[in-house]
């Protein structure tokens, strides 16, 4: 197994550690100690690269990724992997607001909560929630699917464009223009899949789907003038 | 920005800790808003003796000898600010003694076992000046502020408490405070600056005075408000959280056994003594979360 590279933030700055990682090499490891919560951890990465950080983080934590595997060992701040491209973001603790933020690929786990819009304006990002997400999740997701295996909070998919929601739990109620959908077997196969890149180990036949309406986006005579 | 924190103690054992926590839940709070910062202290013995008034004063430009021999009570300093206190006289007395002999002073709080200390400055050189880490008590909050809408003074720091044992720090702006402070004006209210956030504290008073409870007080203050707002009272009893219809300002809530603690962030929390057990939560909309004494 390769050497692991460790960072220290109680030495190193968070500009110091990002630039170690954008010049680091595919297939290298790399471990960051003591993050107190500093936001922007990780951020830009471009590189099959697997990082590890140990504790908590704050906002912005491996926004923008591509390509890199990024384990958090904690709880992170509002934002966690915004618009990442690929590659996958683990965060064993909570996320607060906007996790996965117009993300366009890659999978985001989240082994806890997330709070309110979680998957906001997703654009094709994949993201796991073992726990519950907040309310105005998934808002004006345009693509990908969110899977919440706990409850989910008021006006869930609100203004959703082709982002597809499964929820184990309850949903306290769904936003403008999203309704329940019929579980396909296509479905059940891609909650599976998606379950299984999470590793967990849930039933997909305990979740409901959930999508958009499209009443909203399309333009219909009774929207014009 | 603004960073909010605070922390009601449960478990008297820490008490005497209850300064050296604030003082780090607000230094890790420091980087949302450099420009001033404040605290307000439940039952810290060296300021607010139990049993005494307390009246708290900012930016007197008045050694607190001198402010206690005006007074005829005793005063203590505290960086920027005094704190006034008589076991004698009553909490109203006692700001009306201080206004009598200091006519143009902002009292930035009243109570009993009270003391609001608030600067100008970054909030690490304010934990020094305040002497936040030797302060005890069962419950404090702190502010450190990015101004966006008024000037960079110590009344413009946060915490407001204009009725008695009533505090409030805001992390946010209103957007219709100007109308709601000439109203609050029209039914005889004071203002001591030009802040959105004592337009908040102002109607919380007003509202409290009439006799409705701080659940309802809150609630009342979401209907009247527009604008964007996480806010933290406290009371003689009692720690309220409560945000904005769409929770646009963030908040973060850990509770254990020994205490209650609410943070703009986590990390302000991440030091708290048994956090990696507490059960931690973001407060829904406009949902008034209280935690009585």
């Amino acid at each position: 197994m390769a050497p692991v590279t460790e960072i220290d933030l109680r030495s190193a700055s968070v500009r110091e550690l990002n630039g170690a990682l954008h010049r680091a090499e595919p297939g290298t490891s790399w471990r960051v100690l003591h993050p107190g919560g500093a936001h922007n951890l990780a951020v830009g990465l471009d590189a099959a690269v697997d990082v590890v950080i140990d504790g908590h983080a704050g906002y912005y934590c491996a926004g923008m990724n591509q390509h890199a595997t990024v384990t958090v060992h904690g709880n992170v701040g509002v934002g966690v992997a915004e618009n990442m491209m690929s590659g996958t973001v683990r965060v064993r603790g909570s996320a607060s607001q906007s996790a996965g933020a117009t993300a366009h690929g890659g999978l985001l786990v989240i082994d806890g909560d997330a709070s309110a819009r979680c998957g906001i304006s997703m654009k094709g990002v994949d993201i796991v929630v073992g726990g519950d997400v907040g309310h105005m999740s998934a808002f004006m997701g345009q693509a990908g699917r969110l899977v919440v295996c706990g409850d989910a909070g008021d006006a869930l998919g609100d203004s959703l464009y082709e982002a597809r929601i499964y929820v184990q739990g309850r949903v306290r109620s769904l936003g403008a223009d999203c309704v329940e959908k019929e579980m396909g077997p296509e479905h059940l196969a891609e909650l599976a899949m998606l379950l299984k890149a999470a590793g967990r180990d849930d039933d997909p036949a305990g979740f409901r789907r959930y999508g958009s309406a499209r009443r909203l986006y399309h333009f219909t005579t009774g929207n014009s003038y | 920005m603004c960073g909010i924190s605070g922390i009601q103690v449960r478990d008297p054992s820490l008490r005497p800790r209850l300064g050296e926590l604030l003082a780090g839940m607000l230094h890790q709070a420091a980087e949302r808003g450099p420009d001033s910062a404040g605290v307000a202290l439940y039952g810290d013995p060296r300021l607010s003796p139990p049993g005494c008034a307390t009246v708290s004063l900012t930016s007197l430009g008045v050694p607190a000898a001198e402010v206690a021999a005006r007074v005829g009570a005793e005063a203590v300093a505290a960086g920027q600010a005094v704190v006034v206190r008589s076991a004698e006289l009553d909490a109203g007395e006692l700001e009306a003694a201080v206004r009598a002999a200091f006519p143009r002073a902002v009292v930035t709080g009243r109570g009993t076992g009270l003391a609001v200390l608030k600067g100008v400055g970054h909030p690490d050189a304010l934990i020094e000046e305040f002497g936040l880490r030797e302060a005890s008590g069962w419950q404090g909050i702190a502010h450190t502020r990015m101004a966006t809408e008024s000037a960079v003074t110590p009344e413009g720091a946060h915490p407001y408490s204009v009725g008695e044992n009533v505090c409030l720090v805001h992390n946010g702006s209103f957007a219709n405070h100007a109308t709601i402070r000439r109203e609050l004006i029209a039914e005889g209210a004071v203002f001591d600056s030009d802040n959105d956030t004592e337009v908040g504290a102002r109607f919380v008073a007003h509202r409290l005075a009439e006799g409705m409870d701080l659940e309802k007080a809150l609630l009342a203050l979401c209907e009247r408000f527009d604008g964007f707002y996480t806010l933290l009272v406290t009371t003689g009893d009692a720690f309220a959280v409560v945000r904005d219809a769409i929770a646009c300002k963030p908040a973060v809530v850990a509770e254990t056994d020994a205490w209650v603690a609410m943070a703009s962030e986590y990390r302000c929390l991440a030091a708290l003594p048994g956090i990696e057990s507490a059960r931690i939560f973001e407060p829904e909309p406009e949902e008034v979360r209280t935690w009585r004494r």
